[in-house]
C-alpha cells in the first residue's frame, strides 16, 4: 500500500477522455517519475491529485484518506505540496516574506486571525525561514523582491516555499523546465540532498529525461490517458512499448 | 515603542504631532489678509480632514492589501451615521453609544455583504459591492423611512425619548458633558486659531485607527493579506484559505467606515442618505489612490488632499477672482478670469480630475511615492536646485 493510491481514475473534457482507467501507487520515500509525450495526461493528473480538478471516475487517497472533493489548501494541509511548472511565488514580496508565508501556514493552519501580532516577534519562524533559505544557498538573497529574481532562482525560492512546510509528498511538475544545464544539475543535487535528509516522497512529472533517470526510483509511462509501463529506470530504458510511445521520437 | 518598529513610530509621532497643531498648521495666514482664503483651519473642516482620514485609513486595510476594490464603502458610512443618530434618539445627546453602535452594525453589515460579494473577484467583486451599496441607498431614501427617514434624513426631535437625556446635560452631542461644538478661538496678533473639541476627539481616535493600522500592516495576518494580492495561487497551495483572510479585512475596513459614519453624526447629528451614495464611494477610492494605495500615511493625505480642494477651491468664485485680477487692464483680466472660471468654484471638480490623472499617469504610487522621489533627489545631489519641493504636501492632514 503506497503512500498515495490513484485507482481507475478518468477525466474527460468533453469530447477528450485526458484520463482513462489511470492506477498508479507511489511508495512512500520513493521518488517517483511519471513521463509521457505531450497530452499524455500528466498535468491533468497532478491537478486531479491537488484538488484543482475532480475525476469523472475512480477515487485518489493519500496516506489512507480520500482527497476527492477537498479544496486545495486543505490538501496541502494534509502534506501535500506542489511545485508549478512556471513558478508560483508571491512576487511582490521579498524573498524572506515568500518563506515566511508558508511557515505560518504550517504553524497556524488555514487561517489565523493575529492581526496585532508583529510579524518581526515570531522568532521560531524566522529561524526556520533562515534555515531553509540557507539550504536553498539563498540566504543572501533574503531582502529581494522576488520578481527581480532570475528564472532558476525563482525555481528554488518555490521549492524552498514548499519544503519549508515538510510535507510528507512532494509534486513536481516539470521542476527544470526553461533551465540552463547548470541549473538544472543543481537542481537535482538538491532534490538529491533533501532526499537524503529526510523523509519525503515525490512524485515528479518530467521531460528532461537526464533529471528523470538521475532521480526517479520508479517511472510510470503515461500515453494517451493511460499508463503503458510502470518499471524501474534501468527496465524503461529498453522496453519496446516505450520506445515505440516516446523514447523512439525522444532520443535518449 | 507600543510594538511598533523605530520607522512606523516616528511615523506615528509625525502624524500625532500634525494632528494636534492641525489650527495652527492649517491657518497660516492672517485672518483679514487676501490670502486667508486657502486657510483650512475651522473646525468644520478639521474634523471632515480627521473623519475621511479614518475613512481612507480603513479602506486602505481592504483596497490596500488585498487589492480588492470595493465600490461600496459608502454604505457602511451611511449605516454608521445612522446607528449613531439612532443612540441619539433613543438614550441621549452623549455619543459614546452612538459610536460604538456604530462600529458594531457596520461591522455586521460588512460581514453580511463581503460574505456574498467575496464569492467573486476583481471587477465582479467591484460591481456586487457597487449593487450593494446602491440598494442600500435605495432602502434608505424611500423604502425604509421609518428607520431612515428618507429624503428629509434622520435627525432628532424634541419629542424622541432620549432616556438617559437629563437637563443638566448639553442638547446637542457631547462626551460627559463636553460639547463638541465648542470651539476656543485664540487670537495672536493678526492671526486667529480655532481649537474644537469635537475635532480634537476625533484626532485622537484617528491616531488609534492609525495605530492599529499600522499593527495591522506589520502583523503576519496582514502579510497574508499582501500575499492574497500578489499570487491566490500560490497561497492556496500553500495550505491557506484566502477567504477568511478577505472577509475579516473587509469586515475591519467596514468598522473604519462605520466609525468615521458615527463620528460624523457625532458632529453633526443628522444622518442622510445621500452619504451612501456610489459617488461617496468613488470619493473614498480616489482618496486612497492619490495619496497612495498600500501604504500607511497615503489614504490620510488623499483624504485631506481632496477635502481641502473641495472646501477651498469651491469657495473661489468670480468676485474672488475678479480681487486678485484687479491689478490687470480690464481687457485681459476678464480674459483671464474666463479662463479660470471653469476651474474654480463649481467647477472645481475638473481641477480636481485633472490633478487625479496627472498623478495616476506620473505617479502611480500617489502622493507618497512623489515625496519619496523628491526626497531621494535630494538625498541623491544634496546642493542641487531646490524648485519644486514641498509644495505637493499642503493639505498636511
Amino acid at each position: 500500500m503506497g503512500i498515495l493510491e490513484i485507482k481507475n481514475v478518468g477525466k474527460r473534457f468533453g469530447g477528450l477522455q485526458a484520463l482513462s482507467d489511470v492506477n498508479l501507487s507511489v511508495a512512500e520515500n520513493t521518488v517517483h517519475a511519471i513521463i509521457g509525450p505531450n497530452g499524455a495526461g500528466k498535468s491533468t493528473l497532478l491537478n486531479c491529485l491537488v484538488g484543482k480538478l475532480i475525476p469523472d471516475t475512480g477515487s485518489v487517497t493519500f496516506q489512507g484518506q480520500s482527497l476527492l472533493g477537498r479544496k486545495p489548501h486543505e490538501i496541502n494541509q494534509m502534506g501535500v505540496s506542489r511545485v508549478f511548472q512556471t513558478p508560483e511565488i508571491f512576487a511582490e514580496l521579498t524573498v524572506f516574506e515568500n518563506v515566511m508565508i508558508p511557515c505560518f501556514a504550517a504553524r497556524d493552519g488555514s487561517f489565523k486571525l493575529n492581526a496585532l501580532n508583529a510579524v518581526r516577534g515570531q522568532n521560531d519562524i524566522k529561524e526556520t525561514a533562515e534555515a531553509i533559505l540557507e539550504d536553498v544557498k539563498m540566504l543572501d538573497k533574503r531582502h529581494m523582491t522576488a520578481s527581480s529574481m532570475s528564472r532558476g532562482d525563482k525555481r528554488r525560492l518555490e521549492m524552498a516555499m514548499c519544503l519549508v512546510q515538510e510535507p510528507k509528498l512532494l509534486l513536481l511538475d516539470e521542476p527544470t523546465a526553461g533551465m540552463a544545464r547548470a541549473d538544472t544539475n543543481n537542481t537535482i543535487d538538491l532534490l538529491k540532498e533533501i532526499k537524503e535528509k529526510r523523509d519525503i516522497t515525490m512524485a515528479i512529472i518530467e521531460h528532461d529525461m537526464h533529471v528523470v533517470f538521475s532521480l526517479a526510483e520508479r517511472i510510470t509511462v503515461l500515453a494517451q490517458g493511460t499508463p503503458l509501463v510502470e518499471e524501474t529506470p534501468e527496465n524503461i530504458k529498453g522496453h519496446p512499448k516505450v520506445r515505440e510511445a516516446y523514447l523512439g521520437e525522444a532520443q535518449v | 515603542m507600543l510594538g511598533l518598529e523605530k520607522k512606523d513610530t516616528s511615523l506615528l509621532i509625525i502624524v500625532a504631532i500634525l494632528t494636534m497643531c492641525a489650527p495652527f498648521i492649517l491657518n497660516p495666514f492672517p485672518a483679514d489678509s487676501a490670502m486667508a482664503q486657502f486657510n483650512a483651519g475651522y473646525p468644520d473642516l478639521m474634523q471632515r480632514f480627521v473623519i475621511f482620514g479614518i475613512f481612507a485609513i480603513g479602506f486602505n486595510i481592504l483596497f490596500g492589501l488585498t487589492g480588492y476594490l470595493s465600490f461600496g464603502h459608502a454604505a457602511f458610512l451611511g449605516i454608521g451615521s445612522y446607528s449613531a443618530v439612532w443612540m441619539f434618539k433613543l438614550l441621549g445627546y452623549n455619543i459614546l453609544p452612538g459610536i460604538f453602535l456604530s462600529v458594531i452594525t457596520s461591522g455586521l453589515f460588512a460581514l453580511l455583504i463581503g460574505y456574498i460579494s467575496l464569492r467573486r473577484s476583481g471587477i465582479y467583486f467591484s460591481i456586487l459591492t457597487l449593487a450593494f451599496a446602491q440598494m442600500s441607498f435605495a432602502l434608505a431614501y424611500s423604502v425604509l423611512t421609518p428607520l431612515t427617514n428618507g429624503e428629509t434624513g434622520l435627525q432628532v426631535y424634541n419629542s424622541d425619548p432620549q432616556y438617559f437625556h437629563s437637563d443638566a446635560m448639553p442638547n446637542i452631542p457631547h462626551l460627559f458633558g463636553q460639547e463638541m461644538q465648542s470651539t476656543y478661538t485664540l487670537d495672536a496678533g493678526a492671526w486667529s486659531f480655532d481649537f474644537n473639541t469635537g475635532y480634537y476627539l476625533c484626532a485622537l481616535i484617528m491616531l488609534g485607527m492609525f495605530y492599529i493600522a499600522i499593527r495591522i500592516f506589520r502583523s503576519p495576518f496582514g502579510l497574508m493579506l499582501k500575499a492574497i494580492k500578489t499570487n491566490q495561487t500560490r497561497l492556496n497551495y500553500t495550505g491557506l484559505n484566502p477567504r477568511p483572510y478577505t472577509l475579516a479585512a473587509f469586515v475591519i475596513s467596514g468598522m473604519y467606515a462605520g466609525l468615521a459614519g458615527g463620528l460624523m453624526a457625532s458632529m453633526d447629528p443628522l444622518a442622510g442618505a445621500e452619504r451612501m451614495q456610489w459617488t461617496a464611494s468613488g470619493e473614498v477610492v480616489l482618496m486612497t489612490i492619490l495619496g497612495g494605495a498600500g501604504t500607511l500615511i497615503g489614504p490620510v493625505l488623499g483624504a485631506g488632499f481632496i477635502k481641502y480642494f473641495e472646501n477651498i477651491f469651491s469657495k473661489i468664485n468670480d468676485t474672488v477672482l475678479h480681487q486678485w485680477f484687479a491689478f490687470l487692464p480690464d481687457g485681459i483680466e476678464d480674459f483671464l478670469i474666463a479662463i479660470v472660471h471653469p476651474f474654480v468654484g463649481k467647477g472645481w471638480h475638473l481641477t480636481l480630475g485633472l490633478m487625479f490623472m496627472a498623478i495616476v499617469i506620473f505617479l502611480p504610487g500617489g502622493l507618497v511615492e512623489g515625496g519619496q522621489k523628491i526626497a531621494s533627489k535630494f538625498r541623491g545631489k544634496k546642493a542641487k536646485d531646490d524648485a519644486p519641493a514641498a509644495s505637493d504636501t499642503t493639505p498636511a492632514e
